[in-house]
């Protein structure tokens, strides 16, 4: 896994208090890991503020999993 | 009832007549208060008079920047994330609207709701990280009923009660509250000053016969600033003696 993967899972397991184990590629924020809407305006600005990247609303409403985060973050950093 | 013991609150305005209140009473309760405004030596002045628990943040609200700072700031100086927001400080800069210039309009729609709204902002990213809580802004009677020579101020109290409704919403499901405080006419060295044939008119149109003191605001702040006051949100209390049911 990379490190942009490991931080995200981190951050995820941090937010929203859930167990590690949880936190797969495929798990939705909202349908796996419980989070409300606030929850995931919250972790998008955690991702923000921890890879010092900018997620704009309409990409940030397309974040939906694990994998999506990572992903968007990875093109991001690559760009 | 009614303790604030452990919590730390920022009044902003904490110089003026109703600020200065508000943090006493907030003090009294057993609050540690930031005191914030522009003027420095009065800010210390009421400091010192309250003793512990009471610590200082100059911060000049017309300044974006200083308002976006301004909860980290206190937050620094008390050594403790912040429970209570006081959205107090404000201006006036009254004149018929035909004679309103825009440097008048902008002025205080930039303290009274730019800034309220820079504070909220800073204050909810770690209230809602807390799940706990309160935002308290300070409004006025005539950002319901209007007032003649104060589009601006109007306009800016109005849009008070509309930006804590929509907090109101988000900041719900956390636990944290957001409310209003409207006032009156209140005794300051402001209304001091009015002729007595006005302010007899004045309390003539109160059903409770007297002019609000500084001190009746406050106590609505503390009480929507308790944890008493859990159940109460997006709410605007008025604190007028009766003058407008509203």
């Amino acid at each position: 896994m990379s490190d942009i993967a490991d931080k995200v899972k981190k951050i995820v397991v941090e937010h929203l208090g859930v167990d590690e184990s949880k936190v797969t590629p495929d798990a939705s924020f909202i349908d796996d890991l419980g989070a409300d809407s606030l929850d995931t305006v919250e972790l998008v600005m955690a991702f923000e503020e921890a890879f010092s990247v900018e997620i704009p609303e309409d990409a940030a409403e397309k974040i939906a999993t694990v994998k999506d985060a990572i992903d968007y973050i990875e093109k991001q950093k690559a760009a | 009832m009614f303790s604030l013991s452990g919590k730390t609150a920022l009044v902003t305005g904490a110089s003026g007549g109703i600020g200065a209140a508000i943090a006493r009473q907030l003090h009294a309760q057993g609050a540690t208060v930031v005191l914030s405004g522009t003027r420095e030596a009065a800010l210390q002045e009421l400091a010192d008079s309250l003793g512990e628990r009471a610590h200082i943040a100059v911060a000049n609200l017309s300044d974006p920047a200083e308002a976006d700072g301004l909860v980290a700031k206190a937050e620094a100086v008390a050594g403790a994330p912040l429970d209570i927001l006081v959205n107090n400080a404000g201006l006036t800069r009254d004149t018929l609207a035909i004679r309103m210039k825009d440097s008048d309009w902008s002025q205080v729609l930039t303290v009274d709701l730019e800034s309220p709204f820079r504070l909220a902002r800073a204050a909810l990213k770690g209230m809602l990280r807390r799940r706990a809580g309160r935002i308290i802004s300070i409004a006025s009677v005539v950002g319901t009923t209007g007032n003649a020579g104060q589009a601006n101020y109007a306009a800016a109290k109005a849009g008070i009660v509309g930006m804590s409704k929509s907090l109101a919403q988000e900041a719900g499901p956390r636990g944290v509250t957001v409310n209003v405080v409207a006032p009156g006419f209140i005794e300051t060295p402001m209304t001091d000053v009015l002729p007595e044939t006005v302010r007899e008119k004045l309390i003539g149109s109160i059903p409770l016969g007297r002019m609000g003191n500084t001190g009746d605001v406050a106590s609505a702040v503390v009480y929507l600033a308790s944890d008493e006051a859990a159940w109460v949100t997006g709410t605007t209390l008025h604190v007028n003696g009766g003058m407008a049911m509203v």
